[in-house]
C-alpha cells in the first residue's frame, strides 16, 4: 500500500453498548480523504451512532478510531479536527447568523479582522452573503440548514460530518440541497460523512455507501455496485425497489426460478444451490403474453407521474413490481421480459468478505 | 349567535379569578395608595412621602432591604445553579425535585424556630463547632444567620425555574458547542448560561422581591439588628399605629418591586425570541 493514502479517518473493530444492547457490532471501516461517504441505513442501525463516536459526543465501547494515523478514543471532542452538522442544526439562538458562524473562530483566537473575513466567505458559500445579522429566528429551516454548513466549514476541518442535515426540509428544498452539497464537498475537497435513511440521497451523492442493519455495516460500494450487486435481500430491498425470487442456481450462468431455467450472469455457487433472484421493476418489459419469458396477470397500477407502476402475479403467487412508461389493463395477462444481466443473483446469508472472494475468484478465471 | 353565548361562557369561567384579584390584589394595593396620603390624625398630605424620602433612617433602611435581598438572592442563585444542572445529569431527577420542594410545605414559622433550636448557643451547629474545637459561637441573631436561613428558605423557589431551563435546553446545543472547539467552561458560559437565562431571571424574580419585605426571620433570625422596610411596616402598623406612613412604605416596596421585573425582562427579549 503507497504510504499516502492512509484513510483520514479509520475505524477498527469499533463496538458500542448500551447495558446488554449492542447498537455497534466491531465496525470497520475507512474513509479516504475528499470522498463523499454515506452512512445508510434504518433508524436504529447505529449509523448515527458512529458519526457520534468519529466526533467525540460518544466513546467506543471497545475498538479503536484513528484520525490520520493517530487513535483518537481518549481525545475530547473539542480538539478533533472533525465538525459536525446536525439534524437538527443546533444553532445557538441567542446569537445571530454571523455570531453563530464566528463562534468557533472567537474560541480558537483568531485575530477579529481575519473572522470577519472568513465568516463572510462562509456565509457566501452557501449563498447567504447577506444574512449574517439576521436572527435565527428570522430565517426559514433551509436558511437555517445553510447557516450550520457554514458553521461547520468556516472551522476548515479535513472531515465534515452531517448527521441527516436534510430530513427537515421539503422535498423541493432537499433536492436542490443535494446539488449544493455535492459541489461544495468536491469544490472544497473535504472528507464528508453523511448519515441518512433515505436512499435515494445516498445514491444522487455518494462516492462510497455503507449500508447498515443493525449495528453492522452489510455492504460497502459505489452506488452503482450497490444497486446493481446488492448482497443480500437486506440490501436488495432498501436500496430502490426489487422483485426478490426463490430461485435455484442449476450451473454458473443458469438459473431457475418460477420453474423455468434462465440464462444469467453469476457464477460461482453450488450445483443446484438455493438462491434468490433481484429483478428491478425497471428491467423488466412488458410483451404480449405469448411472447414473455414469464407471463404474469395485472392485479393493479398506479400513476406515478413518469411511468406506470403495475403490480402483477405469476402463476406460483409470486408479486411482481413492473415500471412502465406505457399503461397495463387490470385483471389482463402480459408477459414480461428482460436480459441475462438484469438477473442478480443472491447467495443465502452470504456475507460482504464471501461474496468478494467468490467474484475475484470467478473473474479471474 | 352560538358563537357569542360560547364567548359569554368562557367569560364567566373567568369571574371567580377576576373577582379574587379584583377583592385581594387590585383593591388592597389601590387601599394602600389611598391611606398612604393620610396622616395618623386622618388629615390628607404628602407628609409621609416628605419625610420618607428626607429621613436618613427610611433611606438607610430601604438601601438595607435592597442590599440583603441582593446578598441572600446571590447566596441563593450560587447554591441553586449548580444543584439545578447536577439534578438534570442524575437518574432520577424528578425524585431529587421533590425532596427540595418539600421543605416548602413546611411552615416558613416552623422552619424558623427549628433554626433557632439549630443556631442556639446549645444547639446543634454549636455543638459540632465545639467539636472541631472553635465553637462555641454567637450564631443565631448575626447577619450570617439571617442571610443563611433566608437563602435556605427561598432555594426551591430559585432552582425549579432554573431547573426547567436546563432540562428543556437541546443537549445538541453543547455537543454544537463542543464540536466548534469550546472547553466545558466556554460552553457553559457561552452557551448553557446564556440560554438558561431565562430561568435564571424567573428564579431571581422569586427570590429577590419576596426578599425586600422579609420581617418575620429579621426578628426570629437576625434579632432586629438587621431593619428591612418588611420591618419598618409591621412596626407601623402593630406598634406606633401610624398606618399612613406603614402604607407609603408599602408603595414604595410595591415600586421598587415593579422596577426589579422591569429590570430582569429588560434583556428578556431576544433570548426568549430566539427559544421559541
Amino acid at each position: 500500500m503507497a504510504v499516502n493514502t492512509q484513510p483520514i479517518i479509520r475505524l477498527t473493530d469499533v463496538t458500542k453498548s448500551y447495558g446488554d444492547h449492542q447498537v455497534l457490532k466491531k465496525i470497520n471501516l475507512e474513509l479516504e480523504a475528499g470522498k463523499f461517504y454515506t452512512l445508510l441505513g434504518p433508524s436504529g442501525c447505529g449509523k448515527t451512532t458512529i458519526l457520534r463516536t468519529i466526533a467525540g459526543f460518544t466513546d467506543a465501547t471497545s475498538g479503536q478510531v484513528y484520525f490520520d494515523g493517530q487513535v483518537i478514543n481518549n481525545l475530547p471532542a473539542n480538539q478533533r479536527q472533525v465538525n459536525t452538522v446536525f439534524q437538527d442544526y443546533a444553532l445557538f439562538p441567542h446569537m445571530n447568523v454571523a455570531e453563530n458562524v464566528a463562534f468557533g473562530l472567537k474560541l480558537h483566537k483568531v485575530p477579529k479582522d481575519e473572522i470577519a473575513t472568513r465568516v463572510q466567505e462562509a456565509l457566501a458559500m452557501v449563498q447567504l452573503a447577506d444574512f449574517g445579522e439576521r436572527e435565527i429566528s428570522e430565517i426559514s429551516g433551509g436558511q437555517q440548514q445553510r447557516v450550520a454548513i457554514a458553521r461547520a466549514l468556516v472551522m476548515q476541518p479535513k472531515v465534515l460530518l452531517l448527521d441527516e442535515p436534510l430530513s427537515a426540509l421539503d422535498a423541493k428544498l432537499r433536492k436542490d440541497m443535494q446539488y449544493e452539497l455535492r459541489d461544495l464537498q468536491q469544490r472544497l475537497g473535504i472528507t464528508f460523512l453523511f448519515v441518512t435513511h433515505d436512499q435515494e440521497e445516498a445514491l444522487a451523492m455518494s462516492d462510497e455507501i455503507f449500508v447498515m442493519n443493525a449495528g453492522e455495516v452489510l455492504q460497502s460500494g459505489s452506488p452503482v455496485d450497490i444497486y446493481d450487486e446488492p448482497i443480500n435481500h437486506f440490501v436488495a430491498n432498501f436500496i430502490g425497489e426489487s422483485n426478490i425470487i426463490p430461485g435455484q442456481m442449476i450451473q454458473d450462468f443458469e438459473v431457475s426460478f418460477v420453474g423455468k431455467n434462465f440464462e444469467c450472469a453469476d457464477a460461482g455457487m453450488r450445483p443446484n444451490e438455493n438462491v434468490e433472484i433481484v429483478l428491478r421493476p425497471e428491467d423488466l418489459d412488458i410483451v404480449a403474453a405469448d411472447q414473455g419469458k414469464l407471463v404474469v396477470t395485472v392485479d393493479s397500477q398506479l400513476f406515478r407521474g413518469n411511468y406506470f407502476e403495475i403490480v402483477a402475479y405469476d402463476t406460483d403467487g409470486n408479486e411482481w413490481l413492473v415500471h412502465s412508461t406505457n399503461p397495463a389493463t387490470e385483471g389482463e395477462p402480459i408477459g414480461l421480459t428482460f436480459d441475462p444481466q438484469d438477473i442478480h443473483v443472491m447467495r443465502l446469508n452470504e456475507s460482504e468478505a464471501s461474496s468478494d472472494a467468490r467474484l475475484e475468484q470467478y473473474e479471474d478465471d | 349567535m352560538q358563537q357569542k353565548q360560547r364567548l359569554s361562557r368562557s367569560t364567566a369561567y373567568f369571574i371567580p379569578y377576576m373577582l379574587w384579584i379584583v377583592l385581594f390584589v387590585i383593591a388592597p394595593v389601590l387601599l394602600l395608595i389611598y391611606q398612604s396620603f393620610f396622616s395618623i390624625n386622618g388629615q390628607f398630605t404628602f407628609a409621609n412621602y416628605q419625610t420618607y424620602f428626607s429621613s436618613s433612617t427610611y433611606l438607610m433602611m430601604t438601601l438595607n432591604s435592597v442590599w440583603y435581598a441582593f446578598l441572600i438572592t446571590l447566596a441563593t442563585l450560587l447554591i441553586s445553579y449548580p444543584t439545578a444542572y447536577l439534578l438534570n445529569e442524575t437518574k432520577h431527577p424528578q425524585l431529587w425535585l421533590l425532596l427540595i420542594i418539600m421543605p416548602t410545605w413546611i411552615n416558613l414559622l416552623l422552619k424558623a424556630y427549628a433554626f433557632i433550636g439549630i443556631f442556639s448557643q446549645a444547639g446543634i451547629a454549636n455543638q459540632f463547632l465545639s467539636f472541631i474545637g472553635i465553637g462555641p459561637k454567637q450564631i443565631l441573631f448575626t447577619n450570617f444567620s439571617f442571610i443563611f436561613v433566608a437563602a435556605y428558605i427561598q432555594i426551591p423557589f430559585m432552582v425549579l425555574p432554573i431547573y426547567n431551563s436546563i432540562s428543556e435546553l437541546n443537549t445538541s446545543y453543547v455537543n454544537a458547542s463542543r464540536d466548534l472547539g469550546a472547553t466545558n467552561w466556554q460552553t457553559f458560559s457561552r452557551v448553557l448560561f446564556p440560554l438558561t437565562l431565562p430561568g435564571v431571571r424567573a428564579g431571581i424574580q422569586a427570590v429577590f422581591i419576596p426578599s425586600l419585605s422579609l420581617f418575620m426571620l429579621t426578628r426570629l433570625i437576625g434579632g432586629n439588628k438587621v431593619i428591612t422596610l418588611g420591618t419598618a411596616i409591621e412596626e407601623h402598623f402593630l406598634t406606633t399605629m401610624n398606618w399612613g406612613m406603614g402604607s407609603t412604605i408599602g408603595v414604595v416596596l410595591i415600586i421598587a418591586m415593579v422596577i426589579i421585573m422591569w429590570l430582569t425582562n429588560g434583556g428578556k427579549r431576544r433570548t426568549r425570541r430566539g427559544l421559541k
